[in-house]
């Protein structure tokens, strides 16, 4: 009986000490392997110049400054809406009613899409009925502008992808407001507007801001939803207005990998854009990490 | 019971009910004007939720009923024509855990004039300087306006707290245990505030502390099992109160 019960607990031991140790190894192995092999092709011309010679040559200046720009209207495109829709779900929906939980619902739902759900939806929504639209009404039809793929689509269609992001992220900076600012607020006669704008809102702005950046980095890692919505295999300059199409760091990766005509000539070149790839969403992540646990300890401290 | 005639508050058979559950049964009370009125009674008894309905902050609470009135200068306050806001503005609030807004002092006393649309800059500074000097504050921090609330000690907070509520220019000054988390000397700040403040605003005090009701009160509300068993001028409860149960509370026998 003693002799089984110490079996059974070193076999749980022994399988949960396995299964971390697997997950660490898995984690080391990824970030080792590329690493050694990107970190030699890495140089300032890296990261200033455009690829060159079928991308077996040159840099990845021309998807960094894609991947900054999509995120950047990304941005500004979908941490508006989803504060706003954090800002109802939390203060003004009763938490009962029928269309909060539609919301919350929706917004589960949209988090469980596969990301290239996103994109042919991009495809099929933005570029063929608003782009298109768009051009019939500017240009009667006769010119092929906005009804194409372009940086304006993939950053609308990558803003709704990461809307879930956004809107938990606010929902909970919102919820660490203590409930006794808004009583102090709404006695001195404010009105629920102003209590939420003036104490609420700047009492969130980390929890915005995690959300931002934990947005950010989700965006940056995807390819899908770029695919068929403005991400280009190759563009000898950089895009200038909103109706352009852009290189980007994910899809840059999947390109060299798959539709070169080298692919071996472009390992090096394909391992380091990983790399940056890897550290530039590590660092987002961080950020956000240590935003949120500065959130937290303000939650304990008031 | 004589309040001179001159209530400012007068309550009709208030009820209230947290869903099924009845908080306050049928209170009918004149509040006197320019009085400190103070609320006593064993903890749950409802003289928290009796002062929350005088400014509608029960409003904030799911599932909260009303029955009866409450009128503030002859209006019922529970009037669909009644702008809360409006009233709230009226009838300040000060609470048990002082809550200054994470602003600068400056910013904390501001905030009610900012809301009411009060812009210039010198008018501001004007009312931050008078509240700040009624609330007996300014002396202690008129050097460090710009600094953040939370620098100063739990007591001039509180002070802080009613500077902010006065910057609004109530007639009504609701407090619901405004010393019970201060040590003595700072308990002793506040009342003598209270004091001050009576000449010109109305005052009602919840207080779990029998010697403060004594020290700053003209009146006294006894409160139990969310009924009001006695209201009378502060010296009779103290002394001869009419009801055993009151006598029973303010001996100490129960609660």
């Amino acid at each position: 009986m003693n002799l089984r019960r110490i079996v059974l607990g070193s076999t749980v031991v022994g399988a949960s000490g396995l299964a971390v140790f697997s997950i660490v190894a898995v984690v080391i192995v990824v970030m080792s392997t590329i690493v050694m092999n990107g970190i030699g092709a890495l140089s300032w011309e890296f990261f200033t110049a455009a690829p060159k010679e079928g991308m077996t040559e040159g840099g990845i200046f021309p998807a960094i400054v894609g991947t900054a720009l999509l995120v950047i209207i990304m941005s500004i495109a979908g941490i508006p809406v989803g504060t706003i829709t954090a800002i109802y779900l939390s203060e003004y929906a009763s938490q009962k009613s029928p269309f909060a939980r539609g919301i919350r619902f929706a917004v589960n739902t949209l988090a469980g899409v596969p990301a290239i759900v996103f994109g042919l939806f991009g495809l099929g929504f933005f570029i063929q009925v608003v782009g298109s639209g768009m051009d019939q009404v500017l240009s009667g039809g006769a010119e092929l502008k906005w009804g194409q793929p372009n940086i304006l689509w993939a950053s609308l269609t990558m803003a709704i992808l990461t809307l879930p992001v956004v809107i938990v992220s606010v929902e909970e900076a919102i919820k660490t407001v203590p409930q006794d600012l808004r009583a102090a607020s709404l006695a001195l006669g404010a009105t629920k507007w102003q209590t939420i704008w003036r104490v609420v809102l700047p009492n969130s702005v980390t929890g915005i801001l995690t959300g931002g950046i934990l947005a950010v980095s989700r965006g940056a890692g995807e390819v899908a939803p770029i695919l068929f919505t403005g991400a280009a295999y190759f563009l000898p300059q950089l895009p200038t207005e909103l109706s352009d199409q852009f290189m980007e760091l994910g899809y840059h990766i999947y390109i060299m990998s798959t539709q070169s005509t080298n692919v071996e000539a472009t390992r090096g070149i394909q391992y380091a854009t990983t790399l940056v790839l890897l550290m530039l969403t590590f660092i987002l992540n961080f950020s956000a990490i240590f935003l949120r646990s500065r959130m937290r300890a303000r939650r304990i401290r008031l | 019971m004589n309040t001179n005639g001159n209530a400012k508050i007068r309550t009709r058979d208030l009820s209230l009910f947290y869903g099924q559950k009845q908080a306050l049964h049928h209170i009918t009370m004149d509040i006197p004007s320019r009085q400190v009125t103070a609320l006593i009674g064993p903890s749950g008894c409802g003289k928290s939720t009796f002062l929350r309905s005088l400014n509608r902050m029960n409003d904030l609470i799911d599932d909260v009923r009303i029955e009866g009135q409450v009128l503030i200068d002859d209006v019922d306050v529970y009037d669909r024509q009644v702008d809360v806001v409006e009233l709230r503005k009226q009838v300040g609030m000060i609470f048990q855990k002082s809550n200054p807004f994470p602003k600068s002092i400056y910013e904390n006393v501001a905030y009610g004039p900012k809301i009411n649309g009060i812009r210039d800059k010198k008018r501001l500074d004007e009312i931050v300087e008078t509240t700040l000097h009624r609330a007996a504050l300014w002396g202690e921090v008129k050097d460090e306006l710009k600094k953040s609330a939370f620098a100063l000690s739990g007591g001039q907070q509180q002070r802080l707290c009613i500077a902010r509520a006065l910057a609004v220019d109530p007639k009504v000054l609701l407090m619901d245990e405004p010393a019970s988390a201060l040590d003595p000397i700072a308990t002793a700040k506040i009342e003598e505030l209270i004091y001050e403040l009576k000449v010109n605003y109305t005052i009602v005090i919840v207080t779990h502390n029998m010697q403060q009701a004594a020290r700053v009160s003209d009146y006294t509300g006894f409160f139990y099992l969310g009924g009001l068993v006695e209201f009378d001028e502060t010296k009779k409860i103290f002394t001869t109160p009419e009801k055993k149960q009151t006598e029973d509370y303010i001996t100490g026998r129960f609660g």
